[in-house]
């Protein structure tokens, strides 16, 4: 896992540095509404793919999404996480301010597209039932995709707008917005983890 | 018009928290009941399962939903208007997602028990995971970092 660093100036032992920069909180949306009509459209996607049951429109949905779910957190874990942590505060307000809000939209939307489609995609090859040949590599699945859903909702997602409404306040607290990062980077770094082992068992099922 | 005044920086390297119940934890672990049983059932089908260990999965994960509301409930000037301003919305949007969820299941011609006892699933799901957001939100809200009227 990467290392966030913590500026010597956020920790309480050090003489005390200046809060966030007032320009910090210039106006910005917590919920990007323009993004809304595309999660719309791709809902709708979703849910026509699920109803025709069709094998081509089903892997189009699951693959992208698959894909889309695992390079956001793979990336965010492992790549932007440690640059994040070597940026000034000012920098690293500025970035999260452009970031967060589109991962509001962006992630439960693919994770969804995801398994929704995937599940459908099972229904339809056969590949759930209980007689399929590789039944515990598909169990696996479901346990890895369970527990990446347990800590994105319940740490992840939480983080992510905590932080947005933190930057929103006139005055955002530098240690609130740090201690939230941190969780939302390490979170994503360890969903990012398990996201290898996805990618093993569907490459697994995928080649049988 | 009144001017807005300008709030004070908060102490630094403080987040300001106080104690709170641990509803986060409780949450993860009410999530992760619901995850088992769903895991549970659907690693049986076709195959008619009994429906007893996700029933009880269920229920512990509500009595872990009710306690954490409970605790909240107890914590004396909790910031409700900021909790309830963000568990709305959420409410909203994980309501679709449960509800793209229950659609699959239909669509599956899922029934029976399994449809009651994964339906009741996604209603803890859809009401926890807004739960802990807006605890997420509020547990940070301090109204006197917040643009105020000011008296001038």
């Amino acid at each position: 896992m990467h290392d966030i660093a913590v500026d010597a100036s956020l920790k309480g032992t050090h003489p005390p540095a200046p809060p966030a920069p007032a320009a910090a909180r210039d106006d910005f949306e917590i919920v990007p509404r323009a993004g809304l009509p595309l999660v719309a459209i791709v809902l709708g996607l979703l849910i026509a793919g699920i109803a025709v049951n069709e094998l081509w429109p089903l892997t189009f949905l699951h693959v992208v999404g698959g894909a889309g779910w695992t390079i956001v957190d793979l990336f965010l874990g492992f790549v932007l996480g440690p640059i994040l942590g070597h940026l000034s505060i000012p920098a690293r307000i500025e970035f999260t301010k452009k970031l967060m809000p589109k991962m509001v939209l962006l992630m439960p939307t693919l994770v969804t597209v995801t398994l929704a489609a995937g599940w459908q995609l099972g229904v339809h090859m056969g590949t759930v039932d209980s007689s399929f040949a590789l039944h515990g590599w598909i169990v696996a699945s479901f346990i890895v995709v369970g527990v990446m859903a347990v800590i994105a909702l319940g740490l992840l997602e939480p983080a992510n707008i905590a932080v947005l409404f933190e930057l929103k306040k006139p005055q955002p607290n530098p240690a609130v917005i740090e201690k939230l990062m941190k969780r939302f980077i390490y979170t994503a770094g360890a969903t990012g983890l398990m996201q290898i082992a996805t990618l093993v068992i569907m490459t697994k099922l995928a080649s049988s | 018009m009144s001017a807005l005044a300008e709030p004070a920086a908060p102490p630094h390297g403080d987040t300001g928290e106080r104690p709170l119940p641990p509803v986060t934890p409780l949450a993860m672990t009410s999530l992760a009941l619901i995850v088992a049983g769903g895991i549970y059932l659907s690693a049986h089908i076709p195959k008619h399962v009994p429906l007893t260990p996700a029933i009880v999965l269920l229920a512990a994960s509500a009595l872990l939903l009710v306690t954490n509301l409970l605790l909240l409930y107890r914590v004396s000037g909790f910031p409700w208007g900021r909790f309830f301003d963000v568990a709305k919305w959420a409410l909203l949007g994980y309501t679709i997602i449960a509800g793209m969820i229950e659609y699959a299941f239909l669509r599956n011609h899922l029934k029976g028990g399994a449809l009651v006892v994964l339906t009741l699933s996604l209603v803890v799901f859809a009401v926890h995971v807004p739960v802990l957001i807006g605890f997420t939100v509020a547990r940070f809200y301090k109204p006197e970092t917040e643009l105020a009227p000011s008296a001038a």
